[in-house]
Parts: C-alpha cells; sequence; structure tokens
C-alpha cells in the first residue's frame, strides 16, 4: 500500500509548483502510513551529494550516507543501491532524468550539494517523486560547523522522512543513557550521551557511583538522574552543556529515585522511601519545596506525566502486584488502567499524548508493551528474557529500550522498535547500555 | 564515594565468606586445629567482638521470598542474634542494604529492596537496638551477589545484610 505513487502524498499540499494533472491518484489518499500492517519499504535512490569544492568531497559523501542510514533505520525506506544507478547526479541545479530513476524503481529521489568554508558546511538538498516527475516540498538548505556535519544530515533525512511519512521527525535528537562494563556483580556505571543513532557518544559522569535511569529535560538542556554519590540514592540534575551537576534537595534518613520532568522544566516527580515506604512527590528545582502526592502503604513508583502536564501515570502494587494508574498532578483517586495478566512497571506518556508505553512482566518474560491512556489496545511489541524501561521518540513512533541477556554473562544493550512493533533493531554502543531516555528533537 | 567504596570491600568480603561458609562451620564445629589451641586471635571470626563473629557466625544476612518482605522464622532468628550483638557491641553502627533479585523493572527494585531492609531494621529495634544506630539503604538489583539467572542465585540476591561500622553514623 505504500507503494503508491508518491506524487499522490500532496494532494492537499500547497507548495508544489506545476503540480498539474500530470498526477494519476489510484485509490484515494497515499502516504506510508506506520501504522498499516503492510511492510514494503519504499525504494529510494540518494546519489553522494555534489561537493562544491575537493575538500567538501568526503563530507558531501558521508552526509548522503548518514541520510540513507536514517530512512533505511525506520524500515520504511530501502536504498537502490549507487550500482544500480544508470545516471549520476553530477550538477545539484541540472534537471532530473526521471527516466534514468524510474528505470531503476527509485521511487524517491534525494539530491544535495554541499559547500564546505572557513569551518562552516552548508547542505543544501531537494527530493523528487521520481514517477510524478516532481519535486517533493521546496528545496532548504542547513548550515552549520563542519563537526556538526551529521546533524546537517539528520536535518534532511527528517525533512525527507516528514515529507513522505507525514509523521513528525525524530533523526536529529540524542539519547541519554547507561553506560555499563563489568560483570553483573561489579557492574560500572557511568552516564553517557549519544546521538540516537549511537554516533558521538560522549560520558557525563565517571563510575566511581552507581547512576540510574537520566531523563532528558523537555527541552534537552538538563538531565535528572539518580546516584549514590552520597552513598544513599538520591537525585541529581546536571547540565548538558557545562556537563555540571547538583544533589536536588533531599531528606536525612530518605532514598529518592526514578525522576522526571514536568513538562515546564521547572517541576520534578519522583519517588521518596521513608520507613520502608515508597510514595509519589513533586518538587520545585528551583526552591526545592515538595509537595507529596501518593500515601498509601503500598509502593508508588516510575511516575511520568502526560504532555499537557495535567495527569500523572505511576506505577503500584496497592492491588497486590506492580500495576499502572492514572491521576490528576495536583493528587486524587488514581485509576487502574492495567488488567492484564502479569506485573506492569515504568509507564511513560507519548509525547503524542495517545499511547503509553511499559514494562510487563508475564509467565516469566519481560515486554515492552503499548495501551491507550484508558487502558484499552494493550499490545506487547517485544518479548526477551529482560527488556525493560521504555522511551519515545520525539515523534512518538518508535521506541528504544534496553534488553539484558539471561545467565552469568548477561549484559544490557539498547534496542529500538516501532510502535507497531516492527523493526526491532539493536542501537549500538560502545559498552553495555541500560536505561535510554529520548531527548526532544533539536532545534 | 569513600562510602561506596567501602560497601563494595565489604560486600565483597562477604560474598567470599559466604562461599565458604560450609566449610568454615564444619572446621570451626570440631573446635580442634587453625587458630592454634584454643587462643582466640582479636578480630577474628572466633573473637565473638568482631564483625567477622557477626558476619559469619551470627550471620549477617536475612533472605526473602519473591515479592516479599516479611522475614521468615529463620531470619528472626538471625535478627535475634544481630540484635543481641549490637546490645552488646555498641561501638558498632549498621547501614542495612535492601536487595531484590533481577526478576523486575529498576524503579520497583529499589523500593522492593527498601522494604526488606527496612522490615530487618525495625525488627532490631523491637529487640532492643536504637533506631539511630540502624540506616536503611536499597540496591535494588544492583548489586547481585550470585550472577545466575536461576532461582539458585535469585534467592541469595533477595536479601537484606546488617554491614557494620566502628563509630557513629554519619
Amino acid at each position: 500500500m505504500m507503494m503508491k505513487h508518491l506524487a499522490s502524498l500532496f494532494l492537499g499540499a500547497v507548495c508544489l509548483f506545476g503540480a498539474t494533472g500530470a498526477v494519476v491518484a489510484q485509490d484515494g489518499p497515499l502516504r506510508i502510513e506506520i501504522t498499516d500492517g503492510v511492510i514494503e519499504p519504499l525504494p529510494f535512490a540518494v546519489p553522494d551529494f555534489v561537493p562544491g569544492s575537493g575538500e567538501a568531497g568526503e563530507t558531501a559523501r558521508q552526509i548522503s550516507r548518514v541520510i540513507a542510514a536514517d530512512l533505511t533505520g525506520t524500515g520504511l525506506f530501502r536504498e537502490v543501491p549507487a550500482s544500480a544507478y544508470i545516471s549520476q547526479v553530477a550538477d545539484f541545479g541540472a534537471p532530473v532524468a526521471y527516466a534514468d530513476w524510474k528505470a531503476i524503481n527509485a521511487q524517491a529521489l534525494i539530491t544535495g550539494a554541499v559547500n564546505v568554508a572557513g569551518g562552516n558546511v552548508t547542505v543544501q538538498f531537494r527530493v523528487y517523486d521520481v514517477f510524478s516527475d516532481s519535486e517533493i516540498g521546496n528545496g532548504l538548505q542547513f548550515s552549520g560547523p563542519v563537526a556538526g556535519w551529521r546533524r546537517m544530515a539528520h536535518k534532511v533525512a527528517d525533512a525527507v522522512y516528514s515529507r513522505i511519512t507525514g509523521e513528525g521527525a525524530y533523526f536529529d535528537s540524542r539519547v541519554v543513557y547507561v553506560s555499563e562494563t563489568g560483570p553483573k556483580d561489579d557492574r560500572r556505571k557511568r552516564l553517557a550521551v549519544m546521538d540516537y543513532d549511537g554516533a558521538n557518544v560522549q560520558y557525563l559522569t565517571d563510575s566511581s557511583s552507581i547512576v540510574l535511569a537520566p531523563r532528558f529535560s523537555p527541552n534537552g538542556d538538563r538531565v535528572l538522574y539518580t546516584s549514590y554519590e552520597s552513598g544513599f540514592p538520591r537525585i541529581y540534575v546536571l547540565d548538558v552543556g557545562a556537563v555540571q551537576q547538583r544533589g536536588l534537595q533531599s531528606t536525612e534518613g530518605t532514598m529518592s529515585f526514578a525522576p522526571r520532568f514536568a513538562p515546564d522544566g521547572q517541576t520534578v516527580v519522583y519517588s521518596l522511601t521513608e520507613g520502608g515506604n515508597t510514595d509519589i512527590y513533586s518538587m520545585s528545582i528551583a526552591t526545592g519545596q515538595s509537595t507529596r502526592l501518593t500515601t498509601a502503604p503500598s509502593i508508588e513508583t516510575a511516575p511520568s506525566f502526560s504532555p499537557d502536564g495535567g495527569r500523572l501515570v505511576f506505577e503500584s502494587d496497592r492491588s497486590g502486584t506492580p500495576q499502572l494508574y492514572i491521576m490528576p498532578v495536583g493528587g486524587g483517586e488514581p485509576t487502574r488502567i492495567s488488567f492484564g495478566q502479569g506485573r506492569y512497571g515504568t509507564p511513560v506518556w507519548s509525547p503524542r499524548g495517545d499511547l503509553i508505553a511499559f514494562t510487563k512482566q508475564s509467565k516469566g518474560r519481560f515486554h515492552i508493551g503499548v495501551m491507550r491512556t484508558d487502558g484499552s489496545e494493550e499490545r506487547l511489541l517485544t518479548a526477551s528474557f529482560l527488556d525493560e524501561g521504555p522511551t519515545w521518540a520525539p515523534n512518538g513512533r518508535v521506541l528504544m529500550f534496553a534488553r539484558e541477556t539471561q545467565g552469568a554473562q548477561g549484559q544490557s544493550s539498547l534496542y529500538s522498535v516501532d510502535i507497531t512493533g516492527r523493526n526491532l533493531k539493536a542501537v549500538p554502543t560502545p559498552e553495555g547500555a541500560s536505561d535510554p531516555s529520548w531527548s526532544p528533537l533539536q532545534n | 564515594m569513600s562510602t561506596l567504596t567501602k560497601f563494595l570491600m565489604i560486600g565483597s568480603m562477604l560474598a567470599m565468606a559466604a562461599c565458604t561458609n560450609a566449610g568454615r562451620f564444619g572446621a570451626d564445629g570440631t573446635g580442634a586445629s587453625g587458630v592454634g589451641s584454643g587462643a582466640i586471635v582479636p578480630g577474628s571470626a572466633n573473637d565473638p567482638t568482631s564483625p567477622a563473629y557477626f558476619n559469619q557466625t551470627i550471620g549477617d544476612r536475612v533472605l526473602f521470598l519473591v515479592d516479599q518482605s516479611n522475614l521468615s522464622p529463620e531470619a528472626q532468628q538471625i535478627l535475634n542474634g544481630q540484635a543481641q550483638w549490637l546490645s552488646q557491641n555498641v561501638d558498632y553502627v549498621a547501614v542495612i542494604e535492601g536487595h531484590a533479585d533481577e526478576q523486575g523493572t529498576r524503579e520497583y527494585n529499589l523500593a522492593l529492596g527498601a522494604r526488606r531492609a527496612n522490615a530487618a531494621r525495625e525488627y532490631l529495634i523491637s529487640r532492643g537496638v536504637a533506631g539511630n544506630r540502624l540506616k536503611v539503604v536499597s540496591y535494588g538489583k544492583e548489586r547481585p551477589i550470585e550472577i545466575c539467572s536461576e532461582e539458585a542465585c535469585y534467592a541469595k540476591n533477595r536479601r537484606a545484610v546488617t554491614v557494620l561500622s566502628a563509630g557513629v553514623l554519619g
């Protein structure tokens, strides 16, 4: 179904020049629908971008490769290899030889030019619907430091992905996670941040103390996490740019963990344990003023905000086993939303607001799943010995999580999966990895 | 940081001790060889005032069933011994570390470990140990001592360990 003419993607679009009667719409509105059951990746070609000078050649080639990797990595696109090309693109401004691209069934064609000057790189690109002989949207241009060339590639790929799927972009984003080394009984953990595809890893802490579950702020400038630096679990906030951290207000004799930002970026919700009982609190980061939101003798933990900031989803074992509940942010009676067989934890509200992702433990297996916010339409996307801790891509279409292998040699690593359950794949990291948290789309 | 390092060192010592417990009990039980002619070496496991005695002879840890924080009769017996030792050795304080096995999410296991550590603490207080000598910390599933993914290992990882230190709790 997604093999249809790209041209009909743009019915209703306004910025096309000359989108005339040449388009033959076949069966109604067409685009890649990620929720479709059909999995036939759309073939595209991305010839190496045209360098404006000799020194831009390698950068141009690398940018083209990252664009291709982004698109094929979604599972929705398939690259037509350069070896199949009939014609080359040597001049970004020259007319497109549509017939040559049709002949190799490249339904989308991405062309571009790269110029490097004074430490800056400028990338121009255009996207074509080959079978309707037309351009998709308008050409765009991005500029920035040469060192940031991968971000420009991601921005091009984001534009292509959004134009063809109609979904929000997500390639120009980062992931903060816990990098792990050592055996299970002597595991060393430190915070790291990387591009969404595993490139550009940077370590944010050393491994002298256990660090857990970093969480990005709504604009990606800060990270909340839990550290045993004081000997007891306590919440810290880290400035990602300056790599400086400070402990949040805490009370002697308590443990605090599982923090997440509110959508306003000023408030944090978290778990606090006192006298063996764990409840959910909120705190103003600026003042340290905290408010207790639950008062049950059961375990209440892993709170996550709705995108509008009005509600919290969290996990509680008040029924006897861990289940998911939603309550108003101001407190009040929680409503249970999980009713399947098994134990539910680590709920995370989708940035689109429509779904809640969670970890489910059932019959000795772990799953990453999604359900609607009223608990209906539960779907399990993965299954393994231990899958845990989903985090949403900025567009609410992809989840990343940690998978730990079984046994004495067990290691944790990161995976991502489409919310349809398709396209499960490993995310490369230099060491073991757990507790991923996806940033918003970068500016 | 130094506190954590100390915990880790003690933890690995305990792990080794646990592995050799059976042999140790057998050797000590015969009461003969090894240490010499009945002399008590201060600080050794046959010095009843030593942490080594507390850890090995009384038992520094109690174990829990899956998802549970209830104290079994065996656990209560060990804690009775710990309470008695602590009342006789008033220069020591303790941090009780609660742990969970790997079957569970990180967050839930942190809370579960805290429940277990607190159950041990409350019991020690009920047996006369002053609360200000006992702190608790949960490591959730972060610090297993056994690494297989089977119940034999899980059973040893679901634990509350009373870690002694000399002096006053900071």
